[in-house]
């Protein structure tokens, strides 16, 4: 095209004329190019016109309308694109990089990894489906988690100081899940199986959060992170009930059972591999689809807030005690977790620096009936203990209630200042985030200590 | 004498596979050609445009490629298809409806 005099000047105006359309979600790359192109010729005709670049500028602009009305037409031509599409990979989505699409390589590459890692030990005459299988429940974590880990040291280019010092915690995590040896059916095995995991989410969250896990708000991606997680790998988890399904109907139809493949393949490859991919689409994703999590809180908070003021309501008036039973404290334990998973997602999604309003008064009353309730629990159970002895579950169990309410005793009364404007949100959050590593550091003492303590029970 | 907004808007359709079924083009292409058939009577928002374009692709009524053009920048090309030519017979038999009724009624109702 002919250059104006001040073509720099021009660049610089169609630049940010670019840069308007990429704000509205009608546009997408393609389009921005066509109508750019078009934009360009018309520039061109003008100046040979004898306009100057800016007078040419201001007519080309004008003739090609008003960016309202334009993205209107835009939505209505292409209606699908209200519509955010989750995409795998790159392809249709304009906005990927290599950079993206390295990213892909290495998640399904850590994935597949994972995958056989799960196979590792069956090299050496381990079978999941088999005598063996508590071997496998132990070291649920440790086959996946490192390479997760891995993953996020990869994409934060923490570096290998950072590496090194990551891989302690898995060590350990090894050498505690294997070096004892515990009693046929034993419950401190149990214990070990679900609190290790536990233990090392926490190292994959300084992996996750990089250099910034003293910052705070890193933690705070990182329970966002969970959070979605979650809610990707339930959703992962059922597309691949399904595939289950299928292939034992397939096979069945002609005569074959297809139980070896699912049992030792299928599931535990696949329970592994969707862990990364669970954790790269969440990281991918992010800015594509809104985060469920905080959704799914505000939806139960106020029906949980019910059922609990609901059974309170009715064992004070029937005075009918809570019938202790082996799995009552757990149930307890679960409510418990449950209340502070609601609020910290509730956290998690909150402006700050707005004003309380209605829905954290609510929070207010789910935290303090969610204490009513376990606080009666607890002195049900107070009274029995001694009756029941100290087992290792009980132990457990006991230890996660106390934490929990430590943590829910502070939420409230901080809860309490904000609803009467005594102090900010922003301490609520940092209390729920400085609280995260008590959790983990509770289950390292359950994976560590309880085995002998217990004498392998 | 400007042409009103929806007459603009109905006959954007025939406009356009007409103009690509004398041969492919690209947007700003077809909007100059516009003026040039209508004598600058018509006169399009360019951008508006683009939808119309779209929204015939995805009809299967005209394709598009992107190709270098002659000043190196990418372009968006777009030819007719079969389906199109048949669409734009169908329109044309329309318009041609509409234009006889018309005529018929302008003579008697409002001689020129």
């Amino acid at each position: 095209m002919t250059a104006f005099a001040d073509q720099p000047l021009v660049e610089e105006q169609i630049a940010q004329w670019r840069e308007y359309l990429r704000r509205r979600q009608a546009f997408h790359g393609s389009d921005i190019e066509e109508l750019e192109g078009h934009l360009r010729d018309q520039l061109t005709a003008l100046g040979e016109a004898g306009l100057t670049g800016e007078e040419a500028f201001l007519v080309a602009v004008k003739r090609i309308g008003a960016l309202d009305a334009l993205s209107r037409e835009f939505a209505r031509a292409h209606s699908d694109r209200l519509w955010k599409q989750l995409v795998i990979g790159p392809g249709a989505a304009d906005e990927s990089t290599p950079g993206a699409q390295t990213e892909m390589v290495v998640a399904v590459g850590l994935a597949i990894a994972a995958a056989l890692a799960v196979k590792l030990p069956a090299l050496f005459g381990l079978q999941i489906d088999e005598s063996d299988q508590p071997f496998y429940f132990r070291n649920a974590g440790l086959f996946v988690l490192p390479l997760l880990t891995i993953f996020f040291v990869w994409k934060r280019k923490s570096g290998l100081a950072a590496a090194l010092w990551l891989a302690l915690p898995f060590a350990a995590g090894a050498v505690f899940a294997n070096i004892f040896h515990f009693g046929p059916n034993s419950d401190t095995e149990r214990l070990t199986a679900l609190h290790l995991p536990m233990a090392l989410w926490l190292a994959v969250g300084v992996a996750y959060v990089g250099h910034h896990w003293f910052a705070g708000e890193g933690r705070m991606n990182f329970v966002r992170f969970s959070g979605e997680l979650a809610i990707y790998y339930v959703l992962i988890a059922l597309g691949g009930a399904v595939l289950v399904a299928f292939t034992v109907m397939l096979f069945a139809s002609i005569g074959m059972k297809a139980d070896w493949f699912i049992g030792r393949w299928l599931v535990p490859c696949g329970a592994a591999g969707a862990v990364i991919i669970g954790s790269w689409l969440v990281e991918a994703k992010q800015s594509v689809i809104e985060n469920m999590a905080p959704v799914l809180t505000r939806l139960f908070t106020p029906l949980f807030t019910v059922l609990l003021l609901a059974f309170l309501g009715t064992m004070a008036w029937t005075g009918s005690p809570i019938n202790v039973e082996r799995q009552v404290l757990i149930g307890f334990d679960l409510l418990l977790a449950l209340v502070v998973g609601l609020v910290l997602y509730a956290a998690s999604a909150r402006d700050p620096q707005a004003a309380p309003d209605v829905f954290d008064a609510l929070q207010l009353l789910l935290v303090v009936s969610a204490l009513a309730v376990d606080g009666v629990a607890l002195a049900a159970i107070a009274g029995r203990i001694s009756e029941f002895g100290f087992t290792p579950n009980r132990v457990a169990a006991l230890g996660e209630n106390l934490i929990l309410l430590v943590n829910l005793v502070r939420t409230a009364w901080l809860y309490a200042r904000f609803v009467r404007h005594r102090g900010p949100f922003a301490s609520l959050e940092r209390w729920q985030v400085a609280y995260l590593p008590v959790y983990a550091a509770w289950a390292a003492v359950v994976v560590i200590a309880f085995p002998p303590v217990f004498g392998y029970r | 004498m400007p042409v009103s907004k929806d007459l603009v808007a109905a006959s954007a359709t025939p406009l356009v596979l007409a103009i690509l079924a004398e041969g492919d083009s690209y947007g700003y292409a077809i909007i100059k050609r516009v003026a040039e058939l209508s004598g600058g009577h018509l006169q399009w928002t360019d951008g508006m445009l683009y939808p119309v374009l779209h929204r015939l692709e995805h009809q299967a009524l005209i394709t598009a490629k992107w190709s270098t053009s002659e000043t190196g920048r990418r372009r968006k090309y777009y030819r007719i298809t079969k389906e199109g030519r048949r669409q734009l017979a169908a329109q044309r038999q329309q318009w041609q409806v509409v234009d006889g009724t018309l005529r018929g009624i302008w003579l008697q109702a409002c001689p020129a």
